[in-house]
């Protein structure tokens, strides 16, 4: 892999990534954005965060033994952390070690 | 010129955040390290690109070799979520200071820590933001970096290290849910995640779930007043 090539591909995915970031604020900044953007505002943070768990498991293949179980456990143990303690810290560390055992050790 | 009370403050919210980057991170620089990459690539990366999923998917497309143009739409395609989440914040960031770096550092968990978490309405709220966001970065930062040290001198197993990004979503989907009580918006969300990883290819799906939950909000938008 030469420099050259690693410098402009990197330099690539720093514009095409502020741009996703910086869109809004490009388009949106003069005037007040329509009702449309503010319901999309309101009410896509729940939504966004149940797709991004479901996306973060988009590798495990759901068709072969153990079909998601060790996934669907983990998320379930770390879950029930979280509703009971309320910590991120104890839900995070607890359930990633929970998962590591799960694919390493069973 | 230094303000204590709002850093401290962002401190605290940031801690689990700091959990999650400082592994995350970690397992970015490993994982870079050891796929041939020099050690301080990972640490520049972190450092000007700052979006977890899209180095983890760098390094393979580095490895590759593939095209700029390829690189450029697979990184914008893994980030569009983002292009929404500015939204949120149009009101928050109107008088913010070094508003294109907070941009810049937009990032899943600083996004949902700016839009979950209600500060306190006596922080000075633009040295608050700017901290959050420094603080943030300086974990991502900080786990690549011992991740890619960690990586040239000791070996070990970190298979299902990376679920620590889903536990996360999940956290963060969970304090949503205590804020708003309403589940419709997570079924919704959970349907088109579901037919997006049916119907098209694993590198679409995000986009695809995305575009398909928004055109449902407006179909049933009703189910979403309270």
């Amino acid at each position: 892999m030469s420099s050259e090539y690693l410098f402009f591909a990197i330099a690539t995915m720093v514009i095409a990534n502020y741009l996703t970031r910086v869109f809004p604020f490009l388009f949106f900044i003069k005037h007040s954005p329509p009702k449309f953007v503010l319901f999309i505002e309101n009410n896509f943070p729940p939504i966004i965060m149940t797709i991004l768990i479901i996306y973060s498991l988009s590798s495990i293949d759901f068709k072969v033994a153990p079909y998601g179980a060790k996934e669907i456990l983990a998320v379930m143990v770390t879950a029930i952390l979280h509703f009971k303690f309320g910590n991120y810290l104890v839900s995070i560390f607890a359930g990633t070690i929970f998962y590591m055992l799960l694919v390493q050790v069973v | 010129m230094f303000h204590p009370r709002e850093f401290k403050a962002a401190l605290k919210v940031s801690v689990p955040v700091m959990m999650g980057y400082l592994v995350l991170g970690f397992a970015f620089g490993l994982l870079a390290v050891s796929s041939g990459f020099k050690w301080y690539i990972a640490i520049i990366m972190s450092l000007i690109i700052y979006a977890g999923a899209l180095q983890f998917l760098a390094i393979g497309l580095l490895s590759l070799k593939s095209g700029y143009l390829d690189i450029f739409i697979a990184s914008i395609m893994v980030n569009i979520r983002q292009s929404f989440y500015g939204l949120s914040l149009l009101k928050k960031f109107k008088k913010v200071i070094f508003k294109p770096y907070l941009i810049f550092a937009l990032t899943d968990e600083t996004y949902a820590l700016l839009t979950t978490i209600k500060e306190p309405d006596s922080l000075k709220k633009k040295w608050y933001y700017l901290y959050l966001s420094v603080l943030n970065q300086s974990y991502w930062v900080t786990g690549t970096t011992l991740g890619a040290i960690f990586g040239l001198s000791v070996s070990f197993n970190t298979k299902g290290l990376d679920f620590s990004l889903t536990a996360l979503f999940v956290v963060l989907a969970i304090e949503q849910y205590k804020k708003i009580k309403n589940y419709f918006p997570f079924l919704l969300g959970a349907v088109a995640s579901l037919l997006g990883l049916v119907l098209v290819p694993r590198e679409n799906m995000l986009l695809v779930s995305i575009l398909l939950s928004l055109v449902a909000m407006f179909i049933f938008s009703k189910k979403f007043e309270k």
